[in-house]
């Protein structure tokens, strides 16, 4: 298939292999931010092929797992509003809340509908014009933008029952605040393919020259993953800090301009919880006061309670990339797909699931 | 008005009777069934298999196919797998009040055509009607009869290091087909469901090698879930090439972007074909030559490290394990 099969190709793979494990001395701890490079890494086995010295740490890059407890049980809540139909990604059905998932709420007669797009839910708030539709907006700068579009959409078009729970959230801020806390010590950021896409190369620079860490930008293919791991050891070894693209065909330095101007227009930046980092100043994205009409959160009283956290669960210690899963009591055990206690084992693209699903042969 | 199915074309009286006697007798028509005795009555001699699945796919109609199809070939299939030659059907179906008789149709037609196909027959069947909510459209059950050929011994439980695993064509086609037209997730592609009876193929792998040890067709859970199971209850170990396994663009291109991997997503025409080393490229020929093997590959081998593993080299040439599939696999969100 094109833009797949040939990332995958072996014998480059083994080239660029070969590059890394020529150049690279020093001991290195490089993170991924991304879960859907997290997922790669473990599908694919990159980390067993690399020389021992070069440590990959995943981080908090998987916008379900990085929701908080609170916000789940939101989102909950509003699905037991007589005549409120959500919407939500697939990932999101399973994740705990406090006491229950939207997908307990659903058999217990919720109406919960997965799509795969805002423009799905768009359509079921035009089918069922006597209910309000709320779209659960989840995700980065990938997703935002196709939410605030289809709040666009829907004041074009006087859809006047479809709402945005918006939780949406910003990637660098997180990255900044990873950094500020101390609490892992970084050699090289593999910076999101799919966020730089929209937010463009530029929104890392300001870790490289400000925290000295080299930032390169990465696709989802193996090759993609294999030529930033070798591009992050050319600058530590060389000394350098400066951001770059690995993924020239999906990134560029500016990024999407009509995506970044529609976020501009519907959202303004707010602080944002994030589980694991608790508040995020400017991390979030509040939808403006022009657009309130299509605001869930000024639409619906909504009640919830004080959140509980799963207790021994280490969701927020593995987004920080200061454990990993096997160093969780519940990894495994009590912890697994089927029963997730903590979102990181939910998401496809959660480091726990990646752990527990694609483990390799060693173990390590 | 279209005509639909009511509550009393399941009451056992004279609308049911006309159902019966109008769409599914005359479609269906064979001797045994034709005397519409309660049990149906026939011979059969020698070692039987005996299975029953119900069908309760969404949407009922799918690129490829119907839940009819489905319904005879799940059943020709888990006949096939224990290497039996598949002869009766039974057929019960399970119809939501207002189900427009013009789908039925459609359904019995390719419940006829497969059953032809497959050469197996339908002899003894049910209806019942529940209310509007009661059922999702129709689900339908079937059970089916087969006679085992004599000297075939063919489980689960029978692989042997050194075997080779042959999969008879591409993964993923079924699963990716249905989901494609699923309400939210609708998209674009020509890809169709690869349901297909695959008796005949069966068949025609005894004929050239009586040492094929284990035949699943990786339904639910796809490849990985089967192997699995058949690592654990063989208490061997699995090794597959990720570049051997046959996949279509289309459920690879679809999988990347729905966040799924190929190797978890359903086959409805597929067999897992497990056999000793010297018969393995036979079996490949004589399945090849199947309209439904063109694609057939061996993909891995079966060894005695690691039991109850299944251990997949990646295309980097690393290796990792590929576990059974857990929960319902779902789209990821970026």
């Amino acid at each position: 298939m094109k833009y797949t099969t040939e990332f995958r190709n072996s014998e480059m793979a083994q080239a660029l292999l070969n590059r890394i494990r020529e150049r690279s001395r020093k001991k290195v701890r490089l993170m991924e931010f991304c879960g859907g490079h997290t997922v790669a890494i473990f599908r694919y086995g990159i980390r067993q092929l690399l020389p021992r010295n070069i440590e990959m740490i995943s981080g908090p890059g998987c916008p379900v797992c990085v929701t908080a407890t609170a916000d789940i049980d939101k989102a909950i809540a509003l699905a037991q509003i007589k005549g409120v139909i959500i919407t939500t990604f697939g990932d999101m059905l399973k994740v705990p809340g406090s006491r229950s998932t939207l997908q307990k709420a659903r058999a217990a007669g919720a109406d919960v509908r997965m799509v795969y797009s805002t423009l799905d839910a768009l359509q079921i708030a035009r089918e069922n014009p006597a209910k309000s539709v709320v779209f659960l907006g989840i995700g980065f700068e990938t997703t935002a933008p196709t939410v605030a579009a289809s709040i666009l959409e829907a004041r074009e078009q006087g859809i006047k029952n479809y709402f945005v729970l918006s939780q949406n959230k910003l990637s660098p801020p997180a990255i900044q605040a990873l950094l500020l806390s101390g609490a892992v010590k970084l050699d090289g950021l593999i910076c999101p393919g799919h966020v730089s896409a929209i937010t463009g190369s530029r929104a890392w620079d300001f870790i490289a020259r400000d925290y000295k860490i080299p930032c390169v930008v990465a696709g989802f293919e193996p090759l993609d993953i294999l030529q930033c791991v070798a591009m992050l050891v050319e600058q530590v070894e060389s000394g350098q800090s400066q951001t770059e693209i690995a993924y020239r065909r999906g990134v560029s330095i500016d990024g999407n301009r009509n995506a970044l101007d529609l976020m501009a227009q519907v959202y303004e930046p707010a602080p944002a919880k994030w589980r694991g980092f608790g508040e995020i100043t400017g991390s979030g994205l509040k939808i403006r006061k022009k657009y309130s009409d299509f605001d869930a959160e000024m639409k619906f009283e909504i009640k919830t309670v004080p959140a509980a956290e799963p207790k021994g669960c280490l969701c927020g210690e593995v987004l920080r990339g200061v454990k990993t899963p096997r160093d969780c009591r519940l990894f495994g055990k009590v912890c697994n797909p089927e029963s997730p206690v903590g979102p990181c084992m939910v998401s496809s693209e959660g480091t726990c699931s990646a752990y527990f699903l694609y483990g390799d042969e060693s173990g390590r | 008005m279209e005509d639909k199915i009511l509550l009393a074309h399941g009451s056992g009286g004279k609308l049911a009777h006309d159902l019966i006697a109008s769409h599914f007798v005359s479609a269906l028509d064979n001797e045994i069934l034709t005397r519409l005795d309660d049990a149906a009555v026939f011979s059969a001699s020698g070692r039987l298999a005996f299975t029953t699945d119900s069908y309760v796919v969404n949407p009922i109609f799918f690129p490829g196919g119907n839940i009819g199809r489905l319904a005879v070939c799940g059943t020709v299939n888990d006949l096939a797998t224990s290497g039996a030659k598949p002869l009766y059907l039974s057929l019960a179906l399970i119809i939501e009040e207002g189900f427009a008789l013009k789908d039925l149709r459609k359904i019995i037609e390719a419940i006829k055509a497969t059953a032809d196909e497959a050469g197996v027959k339908i002899i003894t069947g049910d209806t019942k009607v529940v209310n509007r909510g009661g059922a999702d459209k129709i689900f339908i059950n079937t059970a089916g009869i087969g006679v085992i050929p004599a000297g075939v011994n063919i489980s689960g439980s029978n692989a042997q290091p050194g075997d080779k695993i042959i999969v008879t064509g591409t993964i993923g086609d079924h699963g990716i087909a249905v989901l494609s037209r699923r309400e939210g997730l609708g998209f674009e592609t020509k890809l169709e469901s690869d349901v297909a009876p695959l008796g005949k193929m069966v068949a025609a792998m005894l004929k050239v090698s009586r040492n094929i040890h284990v035949l699943r067709d990786p339904t639910r859970g796809g490849l990985a879930s089967t192997l699995n199971e058949i690592a654990g209850q063989s208490k061997v170990g699995i090794k597959i090439e990720e570049t051997k396994i046959p996949l279509k663009a289309e459920v690879s291109g679809a999988c990347e972007m729905l966040g799924l991997d190929p190797l978890y997503v359903a086959n409805e025409g597929k067999m897992i074909v497990i056999v000793a080393p010297p018969d393995a490229e036979n079996v490949l020929n004589a399945i090849r030559q199947n309209v439904y093997g063109k694609n057939a590959a061996v993909i891995g081998e079966v060894v005695s490290v690691n039991p109850g593993r299944v251990i997949m080299k990646t295309a980097l040439g690393s290796s990792r394990i590929v576990d059974m599939l857990v929960g319902e696999p779902l789209p990821r969100i970026c």
